[in-house]
């Protein structure tokens, strides 16, 4: 299973209330609205009459929601999330937690110090409020004042210190330590943490954010699986990749939580998980396959729902091995895969076309690109000039990305288009990303994004980065990343991150066809979706705590 | 009951030897898979350094014949180890899945067995007729397609649509009473059911019409015995050897290859937490499961062969 990234998304709007409104079929459908969330006429009636309205189910879904939610959040009640990525080896220790189940769990009994806002911007959580020195090398964290653990303990600044020593130390292996190279020193000034970095870095908030930075007690270097954090909920029972249950903590400082049990269980089986929504025994799923998302949203009593993102499906050359190596080869491939026909077939239009950069609108300092098209004579042109002759090997497996080996095969037809022969190698899932993945010269792969550019360049573009699975090393581009990380002006800043987008769409290894978007879906006995989200899937992986069960 | 006593401490002492040498089958094969449990536990979110942490605090660098030795031992104290991804005893974890799984086979047994018998029974009493048929090809084309197609099919129709089960095994939780746990398996007992039954009943079918042509029989009807009677007085005690092999065969299977059916119905059993754990190269836990398998296997042979010895008087009173 793959990491979790951290991610902002936009929203995609999907059907719409018809434009020729008239203000009496308004009326008409805001008085239906209310008779529902009052209970006078069900779910159903209401987009029945809607739909004689001339009004699409969506739209009337997504009016009822609105009409509820003007209604207000509702306390109590138990909520029951059916979730893919959870198995029997999952730990408890938030250092280790790669995938959805496990992210899921942390949110309920602990915090990061801070935590992203719905638009992409940063709010305090466990700290109370940051800021950062002119140049960006020294920042301060002030701990909420008078809260506690769930064993009672109060939180300190200590333990704050604590816990990012435990990801950061020299034996550590939290999957965030990548993020926490950069800290020269760590240090508590009465109730704040301060956090000294090597390098100016502006984005610093944002790592703290991270899903792994759980503050435990002591930094949970005793136990690190202890699951005692400052959340706003408990945990009652766990049994790992099968079910947990959590209670809401009656001593937790923020208002997060309406429902007063969250029931969390692990259902990786798609049909299972969908199923198991449609008959009403669980509330919310994440991952509704693309190819059934359509045929879900026509069930009764249940809205899909779907957040752009930044993750991404890519194929991906390593710059420093022949034949990759020639730019032209690159180009030659990149003119050569035919984007919409991706995102039409393999995402079934639940995505947008990408640009050869890992970066879309959903960041925050962006810049659009001219959009690379299909062009299979550019193709062609850029194949003869780099004097390689023969086919091309392409590495793909099914946990590459879901109907990577459909994509390949489409990408060899198109190829093909332009007189370039693809071959197609499949691989087992077993061993994928040991093997192939940032082995292998040429294959297929995922990411999930990052909130900002500089995690996202900073983790698999930088030169010496570990997970640079292209192979990209440009010196302007390394010096550009950390002239722009620790640059305040944002014009400044946004003009670097668009020459660097323009590096790697001209030379990099990336073929990044598509964008997907995040696909969830609840049942009607639970309402307060928020669209467009910015993070995880699952409103940030907040739904269950965000959400409530209609009185 | 002196060579019976010897004939069945031959049995067992066979086993056991088999027992052993699958014991290091299991070992070798799989300290041979690819990739490492440290690289998976890690995923792409590995480092190199957090990856030689790992592999050192997981004591995966001793030589292969060191941890085979340590695990048999381990495993004749009853000491299965701990998990190296969650760090947790595996006896306690197994105990639990083991006792799940064992109770979905026995109760898909519950009806499997006696119905497949019956229904064996029925055919032979109406040999080449509807019935017959009907019943051939109904079990014939259950047991043609792959369990989760019946599964998804059942999950729709029965789940779904007719809302009569729960499409998944989630309501099956430890704090549950009897008739919840009973009524969140219907459905998987079900597939199962249908996936063992042609076997059995085509075995009970075929056994009983093997004995059908015998002489003695041809007495029976000629006395005026109903065809029934004939069936069960005479026919089927000189089945029940066939018969046993093949619904201890299916019983084993009920155990050890549901695999697919906990998967598709999110059922904890020993499948599910099997495919988990190789899936994270956790090999103390697959050397424990395929460990418990192979007894099981081994076991329910066993009983199989004795209750053939018991059954048939030649094999009882050898010459």
């Amino acid at each position: 299973m793959r990491n979790l990234d951290p991610a902002i998304n936009k929203t995609r709007q999907k059907g719409g209330v018809s434009t020729t409104g008239e203000k009496t079929m308004n009326d008409q459908l805001k008085y239906y609205s209310r008779m529902v969330t009052k209970g006078l006429m069900t779910r159903r009636d209401f987009i029945g009459r809607a739909a004689a309205l001339g009004v699409t189910a969506v739209a009337a879904n997504s009016m009822l929601a609105t009409a509820s939610r003007a209604a207000g959040p509702q306390k109590g009640g138990t909520i029951r999330i059916g979730l893919q990525g959870g198995a029997t080896t999952d730990s408890l220790d938030p250092a280790t937690a790669a995938n959805q189940v496990p992210l899921m769990v942390g949110r309920m009994w602990g915090e990061p110090l801070v935590e992203l806002t719905d638009d992409g911007g940063i709010e305090g959580k466990v700290a109370e409020s940051f800021e950062g020195s002119d140049d960006a090398t020294i920042w301060r964290f002030k701990i909420r004042n008078g809260i506690t653990f769930s064993n009672g303990q109060a939180v300190t600044a200590e333990d704050a210190k604590a816990t990012i020593e435990r990801h950061s130390g020299e034996d550590t292996k939290s999957g965030a330590l990548g993020l926490l190279r950069d800290i020269d020193s760590l240090s508590v000034d009465g109730d704040t943490l301060v956090i000294g970095l090597k390098t100016g870095n502006a984005d610093l908030p944002y790592f703290m954010a991270d899903y792994h930075l759980l503050i435990q007690p002591g930094g949970g270097k005793d136990d690190p699986t202890a699951a005692i954090g400052t959340g706003p909920y408990i945990l009652k029972s766990v049994d790992m990749g099968v079910r947990f249950v959590a209670e809401k903590n009656p001593n937790y400082w923020g208002d997060l939580g309406n429902a007063e049990t969250i029931e969390i269980i692990v259902i990786n089986d798609n049909t299972a998980r969908v199923a198991a929504l449609q008959s009403g025994q669980v509330d919310i799923i994440d991952r509704v396959p693309p190819r059934t998302a359509g045929l879900v949203s026509r069930a009764p009593g249940v809205a899909v729902n779907t957040t752009a993102g930044p993750g991404h499906y890519v194929f991906i050359m390593h710059t420093d091995t022949a034949p990759f190596d020639n730019n032209d080869l690159r180009l030659a491939l990149k003119y050569g895969i035919n984007r919409q026909e991706l995102v039409d077939k393999i995402l079934f239009g639940y995505g947008s076309v990408g640009n050869d950069t890992p970066i879309n609108a959903s960041y925050p300092f962006y810049t659009a690109l001219e959009q690379r098209e299909y062009d299979p004579d550019k193709a062609k042109f850029h194949f003869d000039k780099s004097g390689h002759s023969g086919s091309i090997l392409l590495r793909t497996s099914d946990n590459s990305f879901p109907g990577a080996p459909d994509a390949a095969a489409l990408f060899q037809q198109s190829l093909a288009g332009a007189g370039i022969e693809l071959e197609i190698k499949r691989e087992p899932n077993d061993g994928y990303w040991s093997e192939v993945w940032n082995v292998q010269p040429f294959c297929t792969s995922y990411w999930g994004g990052r909130p900002t550019q500089d995690q996202m360049f900073s983790t698999a573009y930088l030169s010496t980065a570990d997970w640079n699975d292209t192979r990209f090393n440009n010196e302007q581009f390394d010096q550009l990343l950390v002239q722009a990380r620790a640059e305040l002006d944002g014009a400044k800043r946004t003009q670097m991150y668009a020459d660097m987008g323009m590096m790697l769409h001209d030379e990099g290894g990336l073929i990044c066809p598509m964008f997907n978007d995040f696909i969830d879906a609840h049942g009607d006995r639970v309402d307060g979706w928020v669209e467009g989200v910015n993070g995880f899937a699952l409103m940030n992986s907040y739904a269950p705590l965000r959400m409530w069960v209609k009185a | 009951m002196g060579p019976i006593t010897k004939l069945l401490a031959q049995r067992i002492s066979l086993g056991l030897l088999l027992l052993l040498l699958v014991s290091i089958v299991i070992f070798a094969g799989t300290s041979i898979l690819p990739g490492d449990v440290a690289q998976q536990i890690l995923g792409q979110s590995a480092t190199p350094e957090a990856l030689a942490n790992l592999r050192e605090e997981l004591g995966v660098n001793d030589p292969p014949v060191t941890r085979y030795l340590n695990w048999l031992g381990g495993l004749l104290t009853g000491d299965l180890g701990t998990a190296l991804t969650s760090g947790q005893s595996i006896n306690e974890a197994i105990g639990r899945r083991l006792s799940n799984t064992l109770f979905l086979a026995i109760c898909a047994a519950v009806i499997a067995v006696p119905l497949a018998i019956f229904l064996g029974l029925l055919a032979v009493r109406y040999q080449e007729r509807w019935p017959d048929k009907t019943i051939s090809a109904t079990t014939l084309t259950t047991i043609s397609m792959p369990e989760f197609v019946i599964g998804y099919i059942m999950m729709f129709i029965f789940g779904v649509q007719l809302r009569w089960f729960s499409p998944t095994a989630v309501g099956y939780r430890p704090d549950a009473d009897f008739f919840t746990r009973l009524e969140s398996i219907a459905l998987p007992v079900m597939v199962l059911t249908l996936v063992v039954l042609a076997h059995m009943m085509r075995m009970t079918r075929a056994a009983i019409l093997n004995v059908m042509q015998s002489a003695y029989i041809e007495t029976a009807e000629l006395k005026g015995m109903s065809t029934f009677s004939v069936i069960r007085k005479h026919a089927f005690p000189n089945a029940i050897s066939p018969v046993v092999n093949v619904v201890m065969l299916n019983l084993a299977y009920l155990v050890v290859g549901v695999v697919v059916v906990e998967v598709v119905f999110v059922y904890p059993g020993m499948g599910q937490y099997l495919v988990d754990h190789v899936t994270k190269r956790d090999l103390p836990v697959v050397q424990a499961c395929g460990i418990i398998f192979a007894a099981i296997y081994i076991g329910l042979n066993l009983v199989a062969d004795v209750v053939s010895i018991l059954t048939n008087p030649r094999l009882r009173h050898p010459k």
